[in-house]
């Protein structure tokens, strides 16, 4: 199996799935916010009021604890110059008006090597047999640790509750052989939801087609092993640079730095004795 | 940054959830680790007045350690699930082993010295504390700049320092303050040296902090760099100056340098909450990376198929999968 992480497939022998994941193609999705539901509703995660933000139609802000999945609404005066608009289901486009309008459905991402759970000093956030990672909510102890550790700023604490929530890729529902709640919701099939190798091959095909159509800012994103988090579960087709969809363009697990960070932390403590002998020892008083 | 790189210049990351506790104990941690070093070593070399003092020191900042991190918890009940396991990759669980045994081997030593209890377990339990001091008082460091906060992760060859250098100067001011002046020699000298180590440190810091050295000069952080360097500077200089002959100026002495350690991790800890905020700091230094062909970022525009195959470019159908 590919795309390894470091526990799994390993650390399940035959008890290991395949890898699943999503594909967020952007292209078709028509902000229609039916994951952002749906993935509440399955999922039972609170509600939460965040009023008019004068974003688009984005009025539910980021992902946090209490949305797992987030629609985004770019608004860019930048007409289209794509050739067989129809026919390639291309939703983006408004005609006429000279205005793009990108619409991208934003998730926890499933990292190959998953910052969040390297940091987790309690072992709550976990590898599961599909590859995906999970916090256990009866682990947690809400240390707050994976927060500013995820590169894409997935995770946060649920206030009255103290512990961190986040996307399960619907881990209840794949143990049943169901789909996600969000891929199963969404009416144009911009989450798709399958073993990790199909999706990229179907990936690479849509972004042939649409860069035959004449799309050249098309480009998959998280959609490659050697990226600074070894790719991801969850990838996505974008239309514009990652950073206007509010995502980091070259984002890195901190895990590859650790040597430098450990190495940092023994070379002070030994310095920090030295200075204590030379303190102790040497002076003439 | 404008607004075309960035979503409504809504931050990329998250800010850290920690709350004051967290810069507390990172002082209080760095008090009782050096301080348990100097106790041990003020033993070796017979003196013992210092000695006893640096024990109830250590024992002191390892008492209320983890009251510090229990009380940030979002479930403070579950602080134990700490132990249940232990990971290289999280300096957190890391540091979670260290501090139970400091605190255990601590409490032995200090108790030892000043009641003569556990006779036979100290002879262990106070050179451990010592050792276990070293790494409590940095893994701090490594705890911070194991994010993915620019202002902390650009700092992870430096800042370990800056904390060694903190600690040291709080557990030489902390003996400076407690001891009677002819005791306190090796204090003084710990407590100026530290002072002055934490004044190199934090500029080699900042010099290599390239763009991300603004957030320190800006908001909460900024004012509490300068109080941190008013406090050590001028508690340093009374120490030298009078410190050897009157109690009360090596007792205000002492304050101040305490005082501007722990500003000092007020200032590192809130630039953590500025740079996550701000989104530039997260993805000009990604972009610049791209750019100069570090790494190819997390994108591709070109696809690994020449002929697309139709049925599997068209958005998939769940009940066709
Ligand atoms: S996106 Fe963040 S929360 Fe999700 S797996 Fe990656 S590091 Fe963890
Ligand atoms: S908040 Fe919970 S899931 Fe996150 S690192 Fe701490 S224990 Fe692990």
């Amino acid at each position: 199996m590919s795309h390894e992480t470091l526990a799994w497939p390993d650390s399940y022998g035959d008890k290991a799935k395949p890898r699943m994941g999503f594909f967020t193609d952007t292209t078709v999705c028509i902000g229609c916010k039916a994951c952002e539901v749906a993935c509440k509703e399955w999922n039972q995660v609170p509600m939460e009021i965040e009023g008019f933000s004068g974003k688009s139609y984005d009025n539910s802000g980021d992902l946090h604890a209490n949305r797992w999945r987030h629609v985004k609404f770019i608004e860019e005066a930048r007409p289209q110059n794509v050739l067989h608009v129809d026919s390639e289901g291309l939703a983006t486009y408004q005609e006429g008006d000279g205005l793009r309008w990108l619409m991208a459905s934003d998730v926890c991402k499933h990292c190959t090597d998953a910052a969040c759970l390297d940091v987790c000093p309690t072992g709550a956030l976990f590898r599961t047999e599909f590859g995906t990672v999970v916090v256990q909510e009866d682990v947690c102890n809400g240390c707050g640790y994976c927060v500013p550790a995820c590169p894409f700023g997935v995770l946060s604490k649920r206030e009255d509750d103290g512990r961190v929530w986040k996307c399960t890729l619907c881990y209840d529902r794949l143990k049943d052989d169901k789909e996600p709640a969000c891929a199963q919701a969404c009416p144009t099939n911009s989450i798709q939801y399958g073993q990790l190798d199909d999706l990229r091959e179907r990936a690479e095909h849509r972004l042939a087609r649409m860069r035959a159509a004449g799309q050249d800012e098309a480009r998959l994103y998280l959609a490659d092993d050697d990226d600074g988090v070894g790719g991801a579960g969850a990838f996505f087709l974008l239309l514009d640079e990652p950073e206007v969809y509010g995502l980091p363009p070259d984002p890195v697990d901190a895990r590859r730095d650790l040597p430098k960070v450990w190495t940092a932390a023994a070379a002070a403590a030994v310095t920090l004795g030295a200075g204590l002998v030379a303190a102790v020892f040497g002076g003439r008083e | 940054m404008s607004r075309s790189d960035s979503y409504y210049g809504q931050p990329v990351i998250k800010e850290p959830t920690w709350t004051w506790e967290i810069p507390m104990y990172f002082f209080t941690g760095g008090l009782a680790g050096a301080s348990a070093g100097l106790a041990w070593l003020s033993e070796l070399r017979g003196d013992d007045e210092l000695a006893r003092r640096a024990w109830a020191s250590a024992l002191g900042g390892l008492a209320i350690s983890p009251l510090f991190l229990i009380s940030d918890l979002g479930k403070p009940s579950r602080f134990f699930n700490m132990l249940r396991v232990f990971k290289v990759t999280s300096p957190m669980s890391v540091g979670s082993w260290i501090l139970s045994g400091s605190g255990l081997a601590t409490g032995v030593a200090a108790a030892n010295a000043w009641t003569g209890m556990f006779p036979r377990t100290s002879r262990v339990a106070r050179p451990a504390a010592a050792v276990l001091g070293l790494p409590l008082s940095t893994y701090t460091a490594a705890l911070l700049t194991n994010t993915a906060v620019p202002v902390w992760h650009e700092a992870r060859g430096s800042l370990a320092f800056f904390f060694a250098s903190g600690a040291a100067s709080s557990a030489g001011a902390a003996a400076v303050a407690l001891t009677p002046p002819k005791y306190a020699a090796a204090a003084r000298r710990l407590a100026i040296g530290g002072a002055v180590s934490e004044a190199v440190t934090n500029e080699v810091m900042r010099r290599g902090l390239g763009m991300h050295a603004e957030v320190y000069k800006a908001g909460p952080s900024h004012v509490f760099d300068n109080i941190s360097r008013a406090c050590v500077a001028s508690g340093a200089a009374l120490i030298a100056a009078r410190g050897r002959q009157s109690r009360a100026a090596a007792i205000a002495g002492g304050a101040l340098l305490g005082a501007g350690a722990l500003a000092a991790r007020w200032s590192v800890y809130k630039a953590g909450f500025g740079s996550a905020a701000d989104p530039k700091y997260v993805v000009a230094p990604q972009r610049e990376r791209i750019e100069r062909g570090e790494s190819r970022g997390a994108t591709r525009r070109d696809a690994k198929v020449s002929a697309p195959r139709r049925d599997l470019a068209t958005p998939a159908t769940s009940d066709g999968r």
